[in-house]
């Protein structure tokens, strides 16, 4: 075989491998989707977040805006400080948004949930969500139950 | 009676142990020895054809069906929970961060590993590497450097095509032959794997195992009783050693990755 035949082969392997690559980048990751650092930073204090993790979803009417970026325990009021990345686009979500942590399904993950409120000024960068509600921890919920059950 | 036992293990451990030392001094003399192919690049892309383009075809029939086994048997799993639009999450994800990496070395090491180890061989039996070094020619820039760099970078971009193959197996059985939602299909994958975490540190193992599989190679070749016996031994300890190194590694790379979620 010769010289150009080989070279024109290994050509097309290299360019089918980056090809491969960025074909998996584009269509099934986060990338198309989510572009990195270049979202909004917004937080909300919890009293319990339950099992929320980092690069957990945050959504609104169910359709996802952002992810927590950061979750830290604030000693001074005692609760979870929790920081999200909104995306650009959606950067009309008013002042008095309330953020509660929910779970996807019985069993599923835990995300963060959005919901708008009335006021007519929008959340800026760096802003904190004042209305917030904890994650129902399935635990505490079972043992009120057995609690109440036991008092009849 | 027992002595002549204890030796023996002592002489089995000294020779692996040299061995071992053999492998690194080996090392340590291709890796400056690569510099010779920035002036002759035509030595590299001769080795790229026949270690990565002549491995290409099992690789993308190898990752078509496990694709599609992946999306078929995790939908069994998953559609009694209603939950098979994840189909595509779970073969992406096994994909990413496991088979693709994994697979890709083992098919690897036995189709271009071995290869490699048993020219490298002959060329030491039949004296060629000996009379390069009698015309002054370095058999390690010439033939070796070559051969180890082409392995170094083929397996990383063998691991994309596999993965992308696996992707499009995945969607023909999820898609065309379940019904699966094709937009689902997408979308789920988009939401749940991440760049970074999921599809770079894949190919960062990769490159690992492409590096320890090519250098396990070149070595037993190069390293070789130069008999007939002795290079069918070689091949063999090729294959196994380095699928053994790429399993092995497989396990700390992944905890080291992925341990912490």
């Amino acid at each position: 075989m010769n010289t150009r035949t080989i070279e024109i082969a290994v050509g097309i392997f290299v360019a089918a491998g980056l090809a491969a690559l960025f074909m998996l980048a584009m269509k099934v990751s986060n990338l198309a989707t989510y572009g990195g650092d270049d979202g909004y930073l917004i937080s909300a204090r919890f009293d319990n977040i339950g099992g929320l993790k980092v690069r957990s979803p945050v959504s609104a009417s169910g359709v996802r805006v952002g992810q927590v970026t950061d979750i830290s325990y604030d000693s001074g009021g005692y609760e979870a400080r929790v920081t999200m990345s909104i995306e650009p686009q959606y950067d009309k979500f008013p002042t008095d948004t309330a953020a509660s942590i929910m779970t996807s399904g019985l069993l599923g993950e835990q995300f963060v949930s959005l919901e708008p409120g009335a006021e007519e000024e929008f959340l800026k960068p760096g802003n904190e969500i004042e209305i917030t509600q904890s994650a129902l921890v399935l635990e505490q919920i079972i043992g009120q139950f057995l609690y109440s059950q036991a008092e009849e | 009676m027992l002595l002549d036992y204890i030796q023996s293990l002592g002489r089995q451990a000294l020779s692996a142990l040299q061995r071992l030392g053999r492998g690194n001094l080996f090392l340590l003399q291709t890796i400056p020895a690569m510099r010779g192919m920035l002036f002759r690049p035509g030595l590299l892309i001769r080795q790229m054809f026949s270690v990565g383009v002549q491995t290409l075809l099992i690789i993308v029939v190898a990752g078509l069906f496990v694709g599609m086994v992946i999306a078929l048997q995790s939908y069994y799993a998953l559609v009694d929970f209603g939950a098979e639009d994840s189909v595509s999450v779970m073969v992406v994800l096994s994909l990413f961060r496991e088979l693709s990496p994994v697979v890709t070395a083992l098919l690897f090491a036995g189709r271009a590993g071995s290869a490699l180890t048993a020219e490298i061989g002959l060329m030491k039996a039949t004296e060629q590497l000996s009379g390069m070094e009698m015309m002054a020619v370095n058999p390690i820039e010439r033939v070796i450097a070559p051969r180890f760099l082409a392995g170094f970078i083929s397996l990383p971009l063998l691991t994309a095509i596999f993965s992308a193959v696996g992707v499009v197996g995945a969607y023909l059985v999820a898609v065309e032959l379940l019904g699966l939602d094709a937009g689902a299909f997408w979308s789920q994958a988009k939401a749940k794997v991440d760049l970074y975490h999921d599809l770079f540190n894949g190919m960062i193992k990769s490159a690992v195992f492409g590096f320890v599989v090519v250098w396990i190679a070149v070595f037993e070749g190069y390293d070789c009783v130069p008999t007939s016996d002795g290079l069918g031994r070689a091949t063999t300890r090729t294959v196994v050693h380095s699928s053994l190194a790429v399993l092995g590694l497989d396990f700390v790379l992944t905890a080291l990755m992925f341990g912490d979620d």
